[in-house]
Protein backbone atom coordinates (compact mmCIF):
# COMPACT_ATOMS: atom_id res chain seq x y z
CA UNK A 1 0.00 0.00 0.00
CA UNK A 2 1.29 3.39 -0.95
CA UNK A 3 -1.03 5.78 0.80
CA UNK A 4 -3.61 3.70 2.67
CA UNK A 5 -6.36 5.87 1.27
CA UNK A 6 -9.82 4.39 1.24
CA UNK A 7 -9.77 4.41 -2.56
CA UNK A 8 -6.52 2.49 -2.68
CA UNK A 9 -7.82 -0.04 -0.16
CA UNK A 10 -11.03 -0.57 -2.14
CA UNK A 11 -9.01 -1.27 -5.28
CA UNK A 12 -6.53 -3.46 -3.45
CA UNK A 13 -9.33 -5.59 -2.01
CA UNK A 14 -10.52 -6.21 -5.56
CA UNK A 15 -13.72 -4.19 -5.40
CA UNK A 16 -15.13 -2.19 -8.30
CA UNK A 17 -14.48 1.37 -7.08
CA UNK A 18 -16.76 4.39 -7.35
CA UNK A 19 -15.65 7.99 -7.13
CA UNK A 20 -17.71 11.14 -7.27
CA UNK A 21 -16.95 14.76 -7.93
CA UNK A 22 -17.66 18.02 -6.19
CA UNK A 23 -17.18 21.46 -7.68
CA UNK A 24 -16.38 24.07 -5.00
CA UNK A 25 -18.53 27.24 -4.92
CA UNK A 26 -17.61 30.66 -6.27
CA UNK A 27 -17.70 32.06 -2.78
CA UNK A 28 -16.61 31.48 0.80
CA UNK A 29 -19.70 29.67 2.07
CA UNK A 30 -18.70 26.36 3.68
CA UNK A 31 -22.38 25.39 3.97
CA UNK A 32 -22.49 24.79 0.21
CA UNK A 33 -19.83 22.11 0.60
CA UNK A 34 -21.81 20.44 3.36
CA UNK A 35 -24.97 20.43 1.26
CA UNK A 36 -23.30 19.07 -1.85
CA UNK A 37 -21.12 16.65 0.11
CA UNK A 38 -24.15 15.25 1.95
CA UNK A 39 -25.48 13.84 -1.33
CA UNK A 40 -22.36 11.72 -1.70
CA UNK A 41 -21.95 10.27 1.81
CA UNK A 42 -22.03 6.48 1.66
CA UNK A 43 -22.31 6.43 -2.12
CA UNK A 44 -18.71 6.78 -3.28
CA UNK A 45 -15.27 5.69 -2.14
CA UNK A 46 -13.65 9.05 -2.74
CA UNK A 47 -14.72 12.49 -3.98
CA UNK A 48 -12.71 14.48 -6.50
CA UNK A 49 -12.56 18.15 -5.60
CA UNK A 50 -11.94 20.24 -8.69
CA UNK A 51 -9.24 22.91 -8.78
CA UNK A 52 -10.42 26.16 -10.37
CA UNK A 53 -12.19 23.99 -12.90
CA UNK A 54 -12.50 25.43 -16.43
CA UNK A 55 -10.23 28.22 -15.15
CA UNK A 56 -12.99 29.77 -13.06
CA UNK A 57 -12.02 30.96 -9.58
CA UNK A 58 -13.60 28.83 -6.88
CA UNK A 59 -12.94 27.96 -3.26
CA UNK A 60 -9.52 26.28 -2.93
CA UNK A 61 -9.60 22.57 -3.58
CA UNK A 62 -7.40 21.82 -0.58
CA UNK A 63 -9.71 23.64 1.82
CA UNK A 64 -12.74 21.84 0.44
CA UNK A 65 -10.93 18.51 0.75
CA UNK A 66 -10.42 19.20 4.45
CA UNK A 67 -14.10 20.12 4.88
CA UNK A 68 -15.03 16.81 3.27
CA UNK A 69 -12.73 14.89 5.60
CA UNK A 70 -14.59 16.50 8.49
CA UNK A 71 -17.81 15.09 7.02
CA UNK A 72 -16.35 11.59 6.80
CA UNK A 73 -15.88 11.73 3.03
CA UNK A 74 -12.53 10.84 1.51
CA UNK A 75 -11.35 13.53 -0.86
CA UNK A 76 -9.26 13.34 -3.99
CA UNK A 77 -7.39 16.61 -4.39
CA UNK A 78 -7.32 17.79 -7.99
CA UNK A 79 -4.29 19.91 -8.76
CA UNK A 80 -3.61 21.82 -11.96
CA UNK A 81 -0.29 23.17 -13.26
CA UNK A 82 -1.87 26.30 -14.71
CA UNK A 83 -2.03 28.28 -11.47
CA UNK A 84 1.14 27.39 -9.57
CA UNK A 85 4.83 26.85 -10.16
CA UNK A 86 6.95 24.06 -8.73
CA UNK A 87 7.46 25.92 -5.46
CA UNK A 88 3.75 26.37 -4.86
CA UNK A 89 2.87 22.87 -6.08
CA UNK A 90 5.28 21.15 -3.73
CA UNK A 91 4.31 23.39 -0.84
CA UNK A 92 0.62 22.61 -1.47
CA UNK A 93 1.31 18.89 -1.66
CA UNK A 94 3.08 18.96 1.69
CA UNK A 95 0.25 20.98 3.20
CA UNK A 96 -2.38 18.67 1.73
CA UNK A 97 -0.68 15.66 3.24
CA UNK A 98 -0.47 17.37 6.62
CA UNK A 99 -4.22 18.00 6.42
CA UNK A 100 -4.86 14.29 5.93
CA UNK A 101 -5.42 14.28 2.16
CA UNK A 102 -4.25 11.02 0.61
CA UNK A 103 -5.38 11.08 -3.00
CA UNK A 104 -4.12 13.55 -5.59
CA UNK A 105 -5.21 13.91 -9.19
CA UNK A 106 -2.52 15.49 -11.36
CA UNK A 107 -3.79 17.66 -14.22
CA UNK A 108 -2.38 20.23 -16.61
CA UNK A 109 -5.53 22.35 -16.31
CA UNK A 110 -7.76 23.98 -18.89
CA UNK A 111 -6.30 27.07 -20.49
CA UNK A 112 -7.60 30.27 -18.88
CA UNK A 113 -8.84 31.61 -22.20
CA UNK A 114 -12.41 30.46 -21.54
CA UNK A 115 -12.33 30.99 -17.79
CA UNK A 116 -13.43 33.96 -15.71
CA UNK A 117 -9.99 35.63 -15.67
CA UNK A 118 -8.76 35.36 -19.26
CA UNK A 119 -6.37 38.26 -18.50
CA UNK A 120 -4.39 36.07 -16.10
CA UNK A 121 -0.79 35.01 -16.62
CA UNK A 122 -0.61 31.24 -16.64
CA UNK A 123 2.22 29.27 -15.12
CA UNK A 124 2.78 25.81 -16.62
CA UNK A 125 6.21 25.64 -15.03
CA UNK A 126 5.74 21.86 -15.01
CA UNK A 127 3.13 19.75 -16.80
CA UNK A 128 0.78 17.01 -15.58
CA UNK A 129 3.27 14.27 -16.41
CA UNK A 130 5.94 16.00 -14.35
CA UNK A 131 3.44 16.64 -11.56
CA UNK A 132 2.87 12.89 -11.33
CA UNK A 133 6.65 12.43 -11.13
CA UNK A 134 6.83 15.11 -8.43
CA UNK A 135 4.26 13.34 -6.23
CA UNK A 136 6.06 10.04 -6.73
CA UNK A 137 9.46 11.46 -5.95
CA UNK A 138 8.16 13.05 -2.76
CA UNK A 139 6.48 9.83 -1.70
CA UNK A 140 8.99 7.18 -2.78
CA UNK A 141 12.26 9.02 -2.37
CA UNK A 142 11.21 11.47 0.31
CA UNK A 143 12.68 14.28 -1.76
CA UNK A 144 11.67 17.47 -3.48
CA UNK A 145 12.33 17.97 -7.19
CA UNK A 146 15.65 19.60 -6.26
CA UNK A 147 16.73 16.48 -4.32
CA UNK A 148 16.23 18.17 -0.96
CA UNK A 149 15.36 15.55 1.68
CA UNK A 150 11.95 16.01 3.28
CA UNK A 151 11.37 15.96 6.98
CA UNK A 152 8.07 14.14 6.90
CA UNK A 153 7.16 12.34 3.71
CA UNK A 154 3.71 12.77 2.11
CA UNK A 155 2.00 9.52 1.17
CA UNK A 156 -0.21 9.99 -1.83
CA UNK A 157 -2.24 7.63 -3.94
CA UNK A 158 -1.42 9.27 -7.26
CA UNK A 159 -4.02 9.77 -9.95
CA UNK A 160 -4.23 11.39 -13.34
CA UNK A 161 -6.74 11.87 -16.12
CA UNK A 162 -6.77 10.29 -19.55
CA UNK A 163 -8.82 11.32 -22.53
CA UNK A 164 -9.17 8.56 -25.11
CA UNK A 165 -11.22 10.90 -27.30
CA UNK A 166 -8.59 13.55 -27.87
CA UNK A 167 -6.37 13.45 -30.92
CA UNK A 168 -4.27 11.89 -32.31
CA UNK A 169 -6.09 8.74 -31.21
CA UNK A 170 -3.15 6.41 -31.88
CA UNK A 171 -1.03 8.31 -29.38
CA UNK A 172 -3.58 8.17 -26.55
CA UNK A 173 -2.54 4.79 -25.23
CA UNK A 174 1.13 5.81 -25.40
CA UNK A 175 0.32 8.86 -23.30
CA UNK A 176 -1.38 6.58 -20.78
CA UNK A 177 1.79 4.45 -20.71
CA UNK A 178 3.83 7.61 -20.11
CA UNK A 179 1.68 8.53 -17.12
CA UNK A 180 2.22 5.06 -15.70
CA UNK A 181 5.95 5.39 -16.27
CA UNK A 182 5.86 8.76 -14.51
CA UNK A 183 4.31 7.04 -11.51
CA UNK A 184 0.53 7.12 -11.63
CA UNK A 185 -1.43 4.63 -9.51
CA UNK A 186 -4.90 5.25 -10.92
CA UNK A 187 -6.48 6.90 -13.92
CA UNK A 188 -9.86 8.56 -14.27
CA UNK A 189 -10.97 8.90 -17.85
CA UNK A 190 -12.69 11.81 -19.52
CA UNK A 191 -16.51 11.45 -19.73
CA UNK A 192 -17.24 8.58 -22.06
CA UNK A 193 -20.05 8.62 -24.59
CA UNK A 194 -18.44 7.00 -27.61
CA UNK A 195 -18.36 3.45 -26.27
CA UNK A 196 -16.85 1.95 -29.43
CA UNK A 197 -13.85 4.21 -29.31
CA UNK A 198 -13.47 3.63 -25.58
CA UNK A 199 -13.51 -0.14 -26.08
CA UNK A 200 -10.78 0.16 -28.71
CA UNK A 201 -8.63 2.25 -26.36
CA UNK A 202 -9.15 -0.21 -23.52
CA UNK A 203 -8.25 -3.07 -25.82
CA UNK A 204 -4.97 -1.31 -26.64
CA UNK A 205 -4.32 -0.67 -22.93
CA UNK A 206 -5.01 -4.32 -22.12
CA UNK A 207 -2.80 -5.54 -24.97
CA UNK A 208 0.11 -3.45 -23.68
CA UNK A 209 -0.42 -4.75 -20.16
CA UNK A 210 -1.13 -1.25 -18.87
CA UNK A 211 -4.25 -2.29 -16.99
CA UNK A 212 -2.07 -4.53 -14.85
CA UNK A 213 0.05 -1.56 -13.86
CA UNK A 214 -2.59 0.94 -12.76
CA UNK A 215 -6.27 1.06 -11.91
CA UNK A 216 -8.40 2.56 -14.66
CA UNK A 217 -11.70 4.21 -13.83
CA UNK A 218 -14.22 5.01 -16.55
CA UNK A 219 -15.59 8.55 -16.48
CA UNK A 220 -19.38 8.77 -16.53
CA UNK A 221 -21.38 11.99 -16.78
CA UNK A 222 -25.15 11.67 -17.13
CA UNK A 223 -26.61 13.78 -19.91
CA UNK A 224 -29.31 16.12 -18.57
CA UNK A 225 -30.88 17.14 -21.83
CA UNK A 226 -30.50 17.31 -25.60
CA UNK A 227 -29.16 20.84 -25.12
CA UNK A 228 -26.36 19.73 -22.82
CA UNK A 229 -25.48 16.82 -25.11
CA UNK A 230 -25.27 19.12 -28.13
CA UNK A 231 -23.19 21.65 -26.22
CA UNK A 232 -20.70 19.00 -25.16
CA UNK A 233 -20.60 17.61 -28.67
CA UNK A 234 -19.94 20.97 -30.30
CA UNK A 235 -18.05 23.09 -27.81
CA UNK A 236 -16.04 20.92 -25.47
CA UNK A 237 -12.77 20.04 -27.22
CA UNK A 238 -11.87 16.40 -26.79
CA UNK A 239 -15.40 15.22 -26.01
CA UNK A 240 -17.13 12.83 -28.34
CA UNK A 241 -20.94 12.54 -28.04
CA UNK A 242 -22.37 10.18 -30.67
CA UNK A 243 -25.69 10.97 -32.37
CA UNK A 244 -27.11 7.70 -31.06
CA UNK A 245 -27.41 9.08 -27.51
CA UNK A 246 -28.78 12.39 -28.71
CA UNK A 247 -31.42 10.50 -30.65
CA UNK A 248 -32.36 8.58 -27.49
CA UNK A 249 -32.79 11.80 -25.52
CA UNK A 250 -34.81 13.31 -28.37
CA UNK A 251 -37.01 10.23 -28.38
CA UNK A 252 -38.54 11.10 -24.99
CA UNK A 253 -40.52 14.09 -23.74
CA UNK A 254 -38.47 17.05 -22.69
CA UNK A 255 -39.12 16.58 -18.97
CA UNK A 256 -38.13 12.94 -19.27
CA UNK A 257 -34.77 13.67 -20.88
CA UNK A 258 -32.91 13.81 -17.55
CA UNK A 259 -34.31 10.40 -16.58
CA UNK A 260 -33.28 8.99 -19.94
CA UNK A 261 -29.78 10.43 -19.43
CA UNK A 262 -29.55 8.65 -16.09
CA UNK A 263 -30.74 5.43 -17.71
CA UNK A 264 -27.96 5.75 -20.28
CA UNK A 265 -25.39 6.37 -17.54
CA UNK A 266 -26.54 3.26 -15.67
CA UNK A 267 -26.31 1.14 -18.82
CA UNK A 268 -22.79 2.47 -19.42
CA UNK A 269 -21.75 1.57 -15.88
CA UNK A 270 -23.20 -1.93 -16.28
CA UNK A 271 -21.05 -2.38 -19.35
CA UNK A 272 -17.98 -0.94 -17.60
CA UNK A 273 -18.39 -3.47 -14.79
CA UNK A 274 -17.91 -6.24 -17.34
CA UNK A 275 -15.15 -4.60 -19.35
CA UNK A 276 -11.68 -6.09 -18.99
CA UNK A 277 -9.21 -3.74 -17.34
CA UNK A 278 -11.76 -1.37 -15.81
CA UNK A 279 -11.42 -1.14 -12.03
CA UNK A 280 -14.13 1.37 -11.28
CA UNK A 281 -16.21 4.31 -12.42
CA UNK A 282 -15.79 8.01 -11.82
CA UNK A 283 -19.27 9.54 -11.71
CA UNK A 284 -19.19 13.23 -12.57
CA UNK A 285 -22.72 14.50 -12.09
CA UNK A 286 -21.92 18.11 -12.81
CA UNK A 287 -24.15 20.36 -10.66
CA UNK A 288 -26.39 17.32 -10.31
CA UNK A 289 -24.93 15.73 -7.19
CA UNK A 290 -28.40 14.82 -5.93
CA UNK A 291 -28.72 12.27 -8.74
CA UNK A 292 -25.63 10.26 -7.82
CA UNK A 293 -27.66 8.07 -5.48
CA UNK A 294 -30.10 7.11 -8.22
CA UNK A 295 -27.22 6.30 -10.58
CA UNK A 296 -25.14 4.18 -8.21
CA UNK A 297 -28.25 2.43 -6.88
CA UNK A 298 -29.47 1.72 -10.41
CA UNK A 299 -26.07 0.38 -11.38
CA UNK A 300 -26.01 -1.97 -8.36
CA UNK A 301 -22.96 -0.34 -6.82
CA UNK A 302 -24.36 -0.09 -3.28
CA UNK A 303 -23.54 -0.62 -0.54
CA UNK A 304 -19.97 0.62 -0.81
CA UNK A 305 -17.47 -1.77 0.75
CA UNK A 306 -15.97 -1.07 4.17
CA UNK A 307 -12.32 -2.01 3.81
CA UNK A 308 -9.89 -1.72 6.65
CA UNK B 1 12.51 37.94 -36.59
CA UNK B 2 10.82 40.11 -34.02
CA UNK B 3 7.24 40.60 -35.16
CA UNK B 4 5.23 43.60 -34.13
CA UNK B 5 2.10 45.44 -35.13
CA UNK B 6 0.99 49.02 -34.96
CA UNK B 7 -0.89 50.13 -31.90
CA UNK B 8 -4.40 51.40 -32.68
CA UNK B 9 -4.25 54.95 -34.02
CA UNK B 10 -6.44 56.18 -31.15
CA UNK B 11 -3.86 54.99 -28.64
CA UNK B 12 -1.05 56.77 -30.47
CA UNK B 13 -3.13 59.93 -30.83
CA UNK B 14 -3.73 59.93 -27.09
CA UNK B 15 0.03 59.54 -26.48
CA UNK B 16 0.84 62.64 -28.51
CA UNK B 17 -2.27 64.64 -27.58
CA UNK B 18 -0.28 67.29 -25.71
CA UNK B 19 2.44 67.72 -28.34
CA UNK B 20 2.80 69.93 -31.39
CA UNK B 21 6.09 68.68 -32.77
CA UNK B 22 7.32 65.12 -32.73
CA UNK B 23 9.92 62.92 -34.39
CA UNK B 24 8.59 59.65 -35.74
CA UNK B 25 11.32 57.05 -36.09
CA UNK B 26 11.15 53.83 -38.11
CA UNK B 27 13.55 50.90 -38.27
CA UNK B 28 14.86 49.04 -41.32
CA UNK B 29 15.24 45.78 -39.39
CA UNK B 30 12.60 43.19 -38.46
CA UNK B 31 9.69 45.62 -38.36
CA UNK B 32 10.32 46.62 -41.97
CA UNK B 33 10.14 42.96 -42.95
CA UNK B 34 6.88 42.48 -41.08
CA UNK B 35 5.43 45.69 -42.51
CA UNK B 36 4.91 47.32 -39.15
CA UNK B 37 7.55 50.00 -38.66
CA UNK B 38 9.63 50.58 -41.79
CA UNK B 39 9.94 53.74 -43.85
CA UNK B 40 6.63 53.09 -45.57
CA UNK B 41 4.71 52.61 -42.33
CA UNK B 42 6.35 55.70 -40.84
CA UNK B 43 4.97 57.72 -43.75
CA UNK B 44 1.53 56.21 -43.40
CA UNK B 45 1.33 56.79 -39.64
CA UNK B 46 2.63 60.36 -39.95
CA UNK B 47 -0.10 61.22 -42.49
CA UNK B 48 -2.79 59.56 -40.42
CA UNK B 49 -1.78 61.43 -37.27
CA UNK B 50 -1.56 64.75 -39.14
CA UNK B 51 -4.99 64.31 -40.72
CA UNK B 52 -6.57 63.38 -37.39
CA UNK B 53 -5.01 66.37 -35.64
CA UNK B 54 -6.01 68.71 -38.43
CA UNK B 55 -9.61 67.55 -37.96
CA UNK B 56 -9.32 68.42 -34.30
CA UNK B 57 -8.16 71.89 -35.34
CA UNK B 58 -4.74 71.50 -33.77
CA UNK B 59 -2.11 70.67 -36.33
CA UNK B 60 0.97 68.67 -35.42
CA UNK B 61 4.39 68.77 -37.02
CA UNK B 62 5.84 65.33 -37.57
CA UNK B 63 9.36 64.75 -38.86
CA UNK B 64 10.20 61.31 -40.14
CA UNK B 65 13.39 59.33 -40.00
CA UNK B 66 14.00 55.61 -40.47
CA UNK B 67 17.19 54.17 -38.98
CA UNK B 68 19.20 51.19 -40.18
CA UNK B 69 18.34 49.62 -36.84
CA UNK B 70 17.26 50.96 -33.47
CA UNK B 71 18.75 48.10 -31.44
CA UNK B 72 22.32 49.23 -31.92
CA UNK B 73 23.85 52.36 -30.32
CA UNK B 74 25.84 52.95 -33.49
CA UNK B 75 22.65 53.59 -35.46
CA UNK B 76 21.02 55.63 -32.71
CA UNK B 77 23.78 58.12 -33.59
CA UNK B 78 21.76 58.91 -36.71
CA UNK B 79 19.26 60.67 -34.42
CA UNK B 80 21.86 63.22 -33.21
CA UNK B 81 21.33 65.58 -36.05
CA UNK B 82 17.54 65.84 -36.13
CA UNK B 83 17.19 65.84 -32.35
CA UNK B 84 19.93 68.41 -31.70
CA UNK B 85 18.65 70.76 -34.39
CA UNK B 86 14.99 70.66 -33.42
CA UNK B 87 13.11 71.02 -30.22
CA UNK B 88 10.84 68.00 -30.35
CA UNK B 89 8.21 67.54 -27.69
CA UNK B 90 8.65 63.80 -27.98
CA UNK B 91 9.97 60.92 -30.06
CA UNK B 92 7.66 58.14 -31.19
CA UNK B 93 9.42 54.94 -32.20
CA UNK B 94 8.04 52.44 -34.65
CA UNK B 95 10.81 49.93 -33.99
CA UNK B 96 10.27 46.90 -31.81
CA UNK B 97 10.26 47.93 -28.16
CA UNK B 98 14.04 47.75 -27.97
CA UNK B 99 14.19 50.92 -30.09
CA UNK B 100 12.30 53.32 -27.80
CA UNK B 101 14.36 52.05 -24.85
CA UNK B 102 17.60 52.77 -26.69
CA UNK B 103 16.39 56.26 -27.57
CA UNK B 104 15.29 56.90 -23.98
CA UNK B 105 18.68 55.73 -22.71
CA UNK B 106 20.47 58.09 -25.08
CA UNK B 107 18.27 61.17 -24.53
CA UNK B 108 17.62 61.42 -20.83
CA UNK B 109 15.37 64.47 -21.05
CA UNK B 110 13.29 63.41 -24.00
CA UNK B 111 9.86 61.80 -23.83
CA UNK B 112 9.75 58.58 -25.84
CA UNK B 113 6.71 56.54 -26.88
CA UNK B 114 6.29 53.13 -28.55
CA UNK B 115 4.01 53.08 -31.59
CA UNK B 116 4.13 49.32 -31.96
CA UNK B 117 3.15 46.39 -29.86
CA UNK B 118 6.12 44.06 -30.04
CA UNK B 119 4.37 40.76 -30.30
CA UNK B 120 6.59 37.72 -30.74
CA UNK B 121 9.56 36.01 -32.33
CA UNK B 122 8.12 34.46 -35.42
CA UNK B 123 7.82 34.40 -39.15
CA UNK B 124 5.31 34.90 -41.93
CA UNK B 125 2.99 32.11 -42.95
CA UNK B 126 1.62 33.87 -46.00
CA UNK B 127 1.35 37.47 -47.12
CA UNK B 128 -0.11 39.42 -44.20
CA UNK B 129 -0.04 36.53 -41.72
CA UNK B 130 2.62 36.00 -39.07
CA UNK B 131 2.89 33.44 -36.29
CA UNK B 132 4.93 32.83 -33.17
CA UNK B 133 7.66 30.20 -33.29
CA UNK B 134 10.01 30.84 -30.37
CA UNK B 135 9.78 32.17 -26.85
CA UNK B 136 13.52 32.65 -26.38
CA UNK B 137 13.75 30.16 -23.52
CA UNK B 138 17.51 30.33 -23.86
CA UNK B 139 18.10 26.58 -24.12
CA UNK B 140 16.73 25.36 -27.42
CA UNK B 141 15.59 21.76 -27.40
CA UNK B 142 13.38 21.56 -30.46
CA UNK B 143 15.40 18.70 -31.96
CA UNK B 144 13.71 16.54 -29.33
CA UNK B 145 10.32 17.49 -30.71
CA UNK B 146 10.70 17.06 -34.44
CA UNK B 147 12.18 20.57 -34.70
CA UNK B 148 8.92 22.16 -33.58
CA UNK B 149 8.76 24.26 -30.42
CA UNK B 150 6.25 23.13 -27.78
CA UNK B 151 7.19 25.98 -25.46
CA UNK B 152 6.19 28.78 -27.77
CA UNK B 153 3.59 26.95 -29.84
CA UNK B 154 1.68 24.85 -27.29
CA UNK B 155 -0.81 27.03 -25.40
CA UNK B 156 0.32 25.38 -22.16
CA UNK B 157 4.02 24.94 -23.04
CA UNK B 158 3.62 21.24 -22.33
CA UNK B 159 6.65 19.02 -22.72
CA UNK B 160 4.56 15.86 -22.74
CA UNK B 161 1.64 16.68 -25.00
CA UNK B 162 -0.72 16.52 -26.70
CA UNK B 163 -3.12 17.21 -23.85
CA UNK B 164 -6.70 16.01 -23.64
CA UNK B 165 -7.96 19.13 -25.39
CA UNK B 166 -6.31 18.39 -28.73
CA UNK B 167 -9.04 17.94 -31.29
CA UNK B 168 -8.78 17.40 -35.04
CA UNK B 169 -5.28 18.88 -35.13
CA UNK B 170 -6.42 22.03 -33.35
CA UNK B 171 -5.75 23.38 -29.88
CA UNK B 172 -8.41 23.59 -27.19
CA UNK B 173 -8.00 27.37 -27.09
CA UNK B 174 -9.25 27.95 -30.64
CA UNK B 175 -10.17 26.14 -33.83
CA UNK B 176 -7.84 28.66 -35.52
CA UNK B 177 -4.80 27.49 -33.55
CA UNK B 178 -2.89 24.39 -34.57
CA UNK B 179 -2.10 21.93 -31.80
CA UNK B 180 1.66 21.88 -32.15
CA UNK B 181 1.74 18.57 -30.33
CA UNK B 182 -0.36 17.03 -33.08
CA UNK B 183 2.17 18.41 -35.58
CA UNK B 184 5.00 17.01 -33.47
CA UNK B 185 3.31 13.62 -33.44
CA UNK B 186 2.83 13.60 -37.21
CA UNK B 187 6.40 14.62 -37.84
CA UNK B 188 7.90 12.14 -35.38
CA UNK B 189 5.76 9.51 -37.04
CA UNK B 190 7.14 10.39 -40.50
CA UNK B 191 10.66 10.46 -39.12
CA UNK B 192 10.17 7.01 -37.58
CA UNK B 193 10.83 8.45 -34.12
CA UNK B 194 7.55 7.75 -32.34
CA UNK B 195 9.44 5.67 -29.79
CA UNK B 196 11.07 8.90 -28.60
CA UNK B 197 7.63 10.28 -27.81
CA UNK B 198 7.06 7.42 -25.39
CA UNK B 199 9.66 8.81 -23.00
CA UNK B 200 8.61 11.10 -20.19
CA UNK B 201 10.30 14.47 -20.61
CA UNK B 202 11.27 15.73 -17.18
CA UNK B 203 11.38 19.21 -15.65
CA UNK B 204 12.67 22.07 -17.73
CA UNK B 205 15.30 24.34 -16.24
CA UNK B 206 13.95 27.85 -16.77
CA UNK B 207 17.02 29.67 -15.48
CA UNK B 208 18.06 30.48 -19.04
CA UNK B 209 14.63 31.92 -19.75
CA UNK B 210 13.23 35.25 -18.56
CA UNK B 211 12.49 33.53 -15.24
CA UNK B 212 16.20 33.70 -14.41
CA UNK B 213 16.03 37.50 -14.55
CA UNK B 214 16.84 39.87 -17.42
CA UNK B 215 19.38 38.21 -19.67
CA UNK B 216 22.65 39.31 -21.13
CA UNK B 217 25.15 37.72 -23.47
CA UNK B 218 28.81 38.60 -23.11
CA UNK B 219 31.05 37.51 -25.97
CA UNK B 220 34.62 37.95 -24.79
CA UNK B 221 35.90 37.19 -28.28
CA UNK B 222 34.09 40.24 -29.65
CA UNK B 223 34.48 42.67 -26.75
CA UNK B 224 37.02 45.41 -27.18
S1 LIG C 1 12.96 25.60 -27.31
FE1 LIG C 1 13.31 27.68 -26.50
S2 LIG C 1 14.81 28.61 -27.88
FE2 LIG C 1 14.01 26.78 -28.93
S3 LIG C 1 12.33 27.56 -30.21
FE3 LIG C 1 11.44 26.96 -28.26
S4 LIG C 1 11.43 28.78 -26.97
FE4 LIG C 1 12.80 29.15 -28.71
S1 LIG D 1 -4.35 21.22 -27.51
FE1 LIG D 1 -2.22 20.92 -28.17
S2 LIG D 1 -1.35 22.98 -28.36
FE2 LIG D 1 -3.25 23.17 -27.20
S3 LIG D 1 -2.63 23.08 -25.06
FE3 LIG D 1 -3.13 20.97 -25.66
S4 LIG D 1 -1.22 20.07 -26.37
FE4 LIG D 1 -0.90 22.29 -26.27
Amino acid sequence: MKAQSNLERVFAAGHFAVTGELGPPRGADAEVIKEKGQYLVGLVDSVNVTDNQTAVVRMASMAVCRLLLDMGLEPNLQMVCRDRNRLAIQADLLGASALGIKNVLCLSGDHQKFGDHPQAKNVFDIDSMQLIATCKKMRDEGKLINEHELEGVPHFFIGAAANPFADPFDFRVTRLAKKIEAGVDFIQSQCIYNMDKFRTWMQQANDLGLTEKCYIMAGITPLKSVGMARYMQKFVPGLDVPEEYIARLKGVEKKEQGAEGIKIAIEQIQEMKEMKGISGVHVMAIEWEEKVEEIVTGAGLLPRPEVS
Amino acid sequence: MVVGESKPIEEILAMVADFDKILLTGCKGCVTVCNAGGQKEVGILASALKIARKKEGREIQIDEVTLERQCDPEYIDQLEEPINNNSYDAVVSMACSVGPQYIAARYEDLLVFPALNTTFIGGSLEHGVWAEFCQACGACGIHNFGALCPIARCAKSLLNGPCGGSSGGKCEISPETDCVWHLIYDRMNRLGQLDKMANVVMFKDWTTSRDGGPRKIVREDLKQ
